[in-house]
């Protein structure tokens, strides 16, 4: 316990906004007016808004001051299964800020703008090359945009065959935004159910797949971090009935270089630049999630897309069959330069060493953490391990006190009650990027804790007494929502 | 590789813990008819100082001030963004967080976006603002969504003077679907005709923005009246959020839903994203909004903190069910903003939309005294629309100034029309130039 990471140090108190500061204060620096007043209709005007005024300081300090009560990956480690919060390299933001990037106005004239076209255009091309799919659209602006432009694909693909197909499978595993994206297409999600050895088996697919089925979504390496060996024998099926494979890529960390998707059977599958691409979460965005397709899917891609003819880039609207337009412009531009850039940087050896890497950690605190935890599923597993509380339930504590406890130690705490098909789930994602002893801290950190667990279980409740503030009450503010001051 | 700390014997010890010689062995699981024979077809990785040259070379081709003087804007505007957001904005416990689902460890981000929505809704003037929706296009066609989910009706009004881009956006949202979108047609001073829209049955929501593409200010609280005498919601979409600084706010109008872009806050251009889609709407229709909601709570020292809050309405506890399928937003932008909004100040935002309005009004005063036809009347914000021959465009573009955007491709009843804008960053001589140049 001398050595752990977890301390206590000098952190502000820091007021809202709104209470602190002073009328007639500014922490901006209005231009000259070298124009006179014009006319104005004050029956047009309103009062302005009613903003605190503050001073520059004031500005710098309460944001700084707020920083300090995060905790992100550049804090310490991460391991937020599903999330895939590895290191974000630092000169991807500073290529981000090129003022060629940075400025470029989105409806410039294509001649001169040819730098962004070519980026996207490359960026489209690396992205397909790593899935093993035939072409992408970067335009989608998150993950779950990506999953929309998926679903908006697969039912203009079936509306150009004239059909009108009711359902698609979602398998128990699937992330929340699977269902609620199906839903937007009007599609009613089937559920199926992983087996025992938690994976999809191909009987259970053939027993709900038929032709009011578009197709099937499925997260490779599924939310238990499991690869869904039979996913060839899935695809064939959902083929033979007119459907088409749909791939939830947020887990492609542990796939690059390794796995062909295309060979798999997919037809059609979303990646987020902000997992396995290294961009920055943002506490909450901005992403990116870039859609990809087989051959036979790509007139439907979102326009305008990006093409190239005589060495020059253009943006092409002549696509009859497109789903049209997902975003104002051409995507989250500015997260696609960090994306680029890494890929530039790690390579197509790097690219595969990172998922070897995220890979052995995830296995690595399997098997070392066995013992503690509860591991529902005994195998070798991709780039996240889900244990469960099982073995603590019986000191009546609890998966959410384990992990509120894991903060005191220095660790963002793993995803949690996430897949649901395990009761008190603790899904762990480490990364490739963090190192041997970083890992070992966190497996001695959880061998502290369930040490505890038997000691002092009451103590866990308390948990966390280092951070900021105790746990908070969530139920009151669902009760009686302050969503402004 | 430097993001990897791993040496050969970190490897092959952590392979020994699992009983395994290489690290191919991990995957022996994975079919073999699903594996990659070949290494993939990238580039060789680059150094850091390699890639950097590059990358500057790529992006030294785009045009972009001061070299260029471009008088665009059409939904992605060029104002000046405080150094202090940009330092701030960097600080790396913001940038490398994730959505704060452990609010114990987050209060940073979540007292942030607590205020980021304070701050929207009194911009728009509206009860509650959500913590962010990607884009202005993307956030209406959520509204539209959240009007059809409220009404339980199915046909939805769209002003044609709502950008164009954004109604393309509506339209790829609604198309699988059986919901019905009507245009409303614009009147000759560029202003949307709401006088069919008493006509118009079953109708979920009325969509109009405001200042309009034309840079039009419309007079919402007309609309207002007349969509809800039919029952519908009124949405209120904007490309321009500074022109609240000064104008009445859409809540003062009658807004239900007041949602657009938020890029002019302090928020970079950056080739059209990320932006930052601003989405504020009545209390009463709280339990129907898209999107993250940090709300205020106590601890169990009866502290004051934030946590992310009414989530039953999200995909990951409601699945099929849920308000959007959005998780993921845009909160460092919505931080941007927030930042942005606190240094600009009240008084401060009243002063710049102001210097902003009469920019372009000196724009357009100084066309229209050296003969040129501005079609729509106004008044206008920051925008408006000038008639000039199409081959003066090509002629101002060789001398390196982008003279608005060509109306065309988008109203094609609008040949040889070109939006201009004039934001507070364009000087008094850049603007005698322009007009110089276009009557010569």
């Amino acid at each position: 316990m001398t050595s752990e990471l977890g301390t206590t140090g000098l952190i502000m108190n820091e007021p809202l906004l709104w209470e602190k500061g002073k009328k007639g204060r500014s922490g901006y620096s209005l231009p000259r007016r070298d124009v006179p007043e014009a006319e104005l209709n004050a029956d047009i005007c309103g009062d302005g808004p009613d903003f605190p005024d503050l001073s520059e300081v004031d500005v710098v300090r309460h944001y700084t001051r707020l920083s300090q009560w995060n905790f992100g990956v550049d804090t310490g480690m991460y391991p937020l299964g599903s999330c895939t919060m590895k290191y974000n390299p630092k000169i991807n933001e500073v290529m981000a800020q090129l003022d060629g990037f940075s400025g470029a106005h989105p409806l410039l004239p294509e001649s001169l703008a040819q730098g962004a076209l070519h980026l996207m255009h490359d960026l489209e091309r690396y992205l397909a090359e790593i899935t093993g799919m035939d072409a992408v659209s970067v335009q989608p602006a998150a993950g779950a945009h990506g999953e929309l432009a998926g679903m908006l694909i697969i039912h203009a693909y079936h509306k150009k065959k004239s059909q009108h197909r009711s359902k698609i499978i979602v398998p128990d595993t699937a992330h929340g935004t699977n269902p609620a994206s199906a839903a937007l297409c009007g599609y009613r999600p089937v559920s199926v159910k992983s087996n025992e050895q938690g994976i999809l088996s191909p009987d259970q697919v053939a027993a709900v797949m038929d032709e009011d089925t578009a197709g099937i979504m499925i997260t490779n390496p599924n939310t238990l971090g499991l690869f869904e060996e039979n996913i060839q024998k899935i695809a064939d099926i959902v083929h033979s009935k007119g459907g088409l494979v749909y791939c939830d890529g947020a887990n492609m960390n542990a796939l690059m270089g390794i796995v062909h998707l295309g060979k798999a059977g997919v037809d059609v599958m979303h990646l987020n630049l902000h997992k396995t691409f290294a961009t920055p979460h943002g506490g909450g965005g901005p992403g990116s999630g870039p859609i990809c397709v087989r051959k036979q899917l790509e007139p439907f891609l979102p326009v305008p897309r990006i093409v190239k003819n005589n060495g020059q880039y253009h943006l092409s609207e002549d696509a009859p069959d497109t789903i049209g337009k997902l975003h104002s412009f051409f995507g989250n531009f500015g997260v696609m330069i960090k994306a680029y850039s890494y890929i530039r940087s790690m390579g197509p050896g790097g690219l595969k060493k990172a998922s070897q890497l995220a890979v052995l950690n995830a296995n690595y605190i399997k098997e070392r953490l066995k013992d503690d935890l509860h591991l529902p599923y005994d195998r070798v597993c991709m780039h996240e391990c889900v244990f469960s509380d099982k073995h603590q339930r019986g000191q009546k504590v609890t998966t959410l006190d384990m992990v509120k406890r894991l903060m005191d130690y220095g660790f963002h705490p793993p995803t949690i009650y996430f897949p649901l098909v395990v009761s008190g789930a603790i899904m762990i994602e480490p990364c490739e990027t963090e190192s041997r002893e970083e890992i070992d801290q966190l497996i001695e950190a959880f061998k502290s804790i369930v040490a505890e667990c038997k000691l002092d279980p009451e103590a866990l409740k308390n948990a966390p007494t280092r951070c900021k503030v105790k746990r908070l009450d969530e139920t009151a503010a669902a009760r009686n929502p302050c969503l402004t001051g | 590789m430097r993001y990897l700390p791993h040496t050969p014997e970190d490897i092959s010890q952590m392979l020994a813990v699992l009983g395994l010689d290489r690290l191919d062995d991990l995957f022996a699981t994975i079919p073999e008819s699903c594996r990659r024979t070949e290494e993939m077809d990238l580039p060789e990785p680059a150094t850091e100082w390699d890639l950097s040259e590059q990358m500057g070379a790529i992006a030294g081709t785009v045009a972009v001030c001061p070299e260029y003087k471009l008088f665009l804007g059409a939904g992605s505007y060029d104002h000046h963004i405080p150094s202090s957001i940009s330092y701030l904005l960097g600080r790396s416990e913001f940038v490398t967080s994730y959505t704060p689902y452990q609010p114990e460890m987050s209060q940073g981000t979540l007292q942030a976006i607590f205020e980021y929505q304070t701050l929207v809704s009194r911009l728009l003037g509206m009860e509650m603002a959500n913590a962010s929706i990607y884009d202005g296009a993307t956030a209406l066609a959520e509204a539209v969504l959240m009007s059809v989910r409220i009404t339980r009706k199915n046909r939805i009004a769209i002003s044609s003077a709502v950008h164009p881009l954004y109604r393309r956006v509506v339209e790829t949202y609604l198309g699988p679907t059986d919901y019905e979108i009507v245009e409303l047609p614009v009147t000759e001073s560029g202003t949307t005709d709401v006088s069919s829209l008493d006509r118009i049955d079953g109708l979920a929501g009325v969509a109009i923005q405001s200042p309009n593409f034309f840079g039009c200010i419309e007079d919402l609280e007309t609309a207002a009246g007349l969509t809800h005498k039919g029952g519908a919601l009124f949405i209120t979409a904007f490309t321009e959020p500074m022109a609240y600084g000064l104008l009445k706010s859409p809540g003062s109008q009658g807004a239900d839903i007041a949602c657009g872009e938020g890029q002019s806050l302090g928020i970079p251009r950056s080739f059209g994203g990320p932006g930052l889609g601003l989405f504020a709407g009545k209390l009463k229709y709280v339990r129907n909004m898209p999107g993250r909601l940090v709300g205020e709570t106590v601890d169990l020292d009866g502290k004051r903190g934030f946590v992310l809050t009414l989530s039953t309405r999200e995909q990951h506890i409601r699945r099929e069910k849920a308000t959007s399928n959005i998780c993921t937003n845009n909160s460092l932008c919505a931080l941007a903003a927030a930042m942005y909004m606190a240094s600009v100040g009240g008084s401060g935002l009243r002063d710049l939309a102001r210097l902003n309005y009469d920019k372009s009004e000196y724009l357009k005063s100084s066309l229209k005294a050296a003969g040129f036809d501005i079609p729509f009347a106004g008044p206008h914000f920051n925008e408006f629309v000038v008639k000039y021959p199409a081959e003066t465009y090509q002629r101002l573009r060789e001398k390196k100034i982008i003279a608005g955007l060509p109306l065309e491709p988008y109203y094609p009843e609008l040949p040889a029309h070109f939006l201009l804008c004039a934001t507070e960053t364009t000087r008094k001589e850049e603007i005698d130039n322009l007009v110089k140049e276009l009557s010569s």
